[in-house]
């Protein structure tokens, strides 16, 4: 982008990749691409019972000129491919995409001549998210879990190629267990064989 | 229309401050599941911790999305994972193609295959999508043992799925 990049790497940079992170993930505007079923739950997601804004992510825009983030729910059709496309050449950097239910991840139940198995064919996707469709909290975990993504991003090419080396990969936590405030006490569903962190299983719990 | 008629509006808004608030606070507190919620699958096991799964594939053959891939195998006297001649010795679900229909579990003969109400599954890589039967089966209860092992609680297949429960507890009984 600019100074950064011809910068050597020093504690400095390292705060600063830190902080740039950080507004970009506080405030990341998505940008619509609703196409089926998903679509009702990612409005749901925007509504009140699960309220999107509560992450920085306010507004739905229909503009791709201002949006952060694609969410493309719904299954491509090879007729709509070129638009998901075009939407995402038009979106400014940095960009993400979140590949929203199972027809957008791989082409879900629909494996016919119509639809584009995986939108991964068209533009790169940053986080799959099975479901069909998800619940909100699926989404929310999904954004979440990007939001750390984005945390781990690079900052310049020479961090980039440090991060490359290192091998380093961000650590898909599940966001109820990564973020619960008393991991004791725990009302919802836990993955029963690890990913949780060996935290039993609660039946019956109650909010 | 009166002259205060505008804050009245307002003291719509201002009240709503006071009422209890709808959002569920994701990732903090949120609600549970229902009971019957189709989540992530799992494989069980008997309760001497043998396999369910016969390796019959009717689930990858009810599966309208074909997620599901299945690879049977023969348990010998030295090898055994399930009770019976065979048992599911490769087991996939790629949760890129499941839809959470269920009718994996309708076609389940032995009750092997159920679903949790586990739903966090979203991942960056597609690879990690591809379920294994190391994730997928159920983790070992109390006075279960790891599989391969002979029958522990009958003489052949017919016991364990007639009256495996009674078998278990007799067996726990019998045991300490």
């Amino acid at each position: 982008m600019g100074l950064e990049e011809k910068l050597p790497n020093g504690i400095l940079l390292a705060s600063v990749e830190k902080l740039v992170n950080w507004t970009r993930k506080s405030s990341m505007w998505p940008a619509q691409f609703g196409l089926a079923c998903c679509a009702m739950e990612m409005m749901a997601t925007g509504a009140t019972p699960y309220d999107l804004a509560r992450f920085g992510m306010e507004r739905f825009a229909a503009t791709p000129r201002q949006a952060d983030v694609m969410v493309v729910a719904g299954r491509v059709t090879n007729k709509m491919a070129p638009v998901l496309r075009q939407v995402y050449d038009q979106m400014s950097d940095p960009k993400w995409v979140i590949s929203m239910g199972v027809c957008a991840s791989s082409g879900g139940m629909f494996n016919n001549y119509a639809i584009v198995q995986g939108v991964d064919h068209v533009v790169p996707v940053d986080i799959y998210l099975p479901g069909c469709p998800p619940r909100p909290e699926m989404l929310l975990d999904a954004i979440l879990k990007l939001h750390a993504k984005i945390m781990d991003e690079p900052l310049g090419p020479a961090r980039a190629r440090d991060k490359l080396e290192s091998g380093k990969t961000t650590p898909m936590i599940p966001s109820s267990v990564k973020y619960a405030k008393d991991p004791d006490k725990l009302a919802g569903p836990r993955d029963p064989n690890g990913a949780s962190g060996g935290i039993p299983l609660v039946e019956g719990g109650k909010r | 229309m009166g002259v205060l008629d505008p804050l009245k509006g307002f003291g719509i808004t201002f009240a709503t401050m006071f009422r209890k608030v709808a959002t569920e606070q994701y990732p903090e507190d949120y609600r549970p599941t229902e009971q019957r919620y189709h989540g992530r699958h799992q494989l069980n096991r008997h309760p001497d911790g043998l396999e369910k799964c016969v390796g019959c594939e009717l689930c990858a053959w009810a599966c309208p999305a074909d997620a599901i891939f299945v690879e049977g195998g023969d348990n010998t006297e030295e090898q055994r994972y399930s009770p019976g001649e065979r048992y599911g010795a490769d087991y996939q679900i790629n949760y890129l193609r499941c839809i959470g229909c269920g009718l994996c579990i309708e076609a389940c003969p032995t009750r092997s295959l159920t679903m949790t109400n586990f739903y966090e599954l979203a991942n960056d890589d597609r690879q990690n999508l591809i379920y294994t039967k190391e994730q997928l089966m159920a983790p070992l209860l109390p006075g279960m043992e790891q599989p391969p092992h002979p029958m522990r609680l009958g003489e052949d297949e017919q016991d364990y799925y007639v009256n495996g429960p009674e078998l278990a507890r007799k067996a726990q009984e019998e045991a300490p």
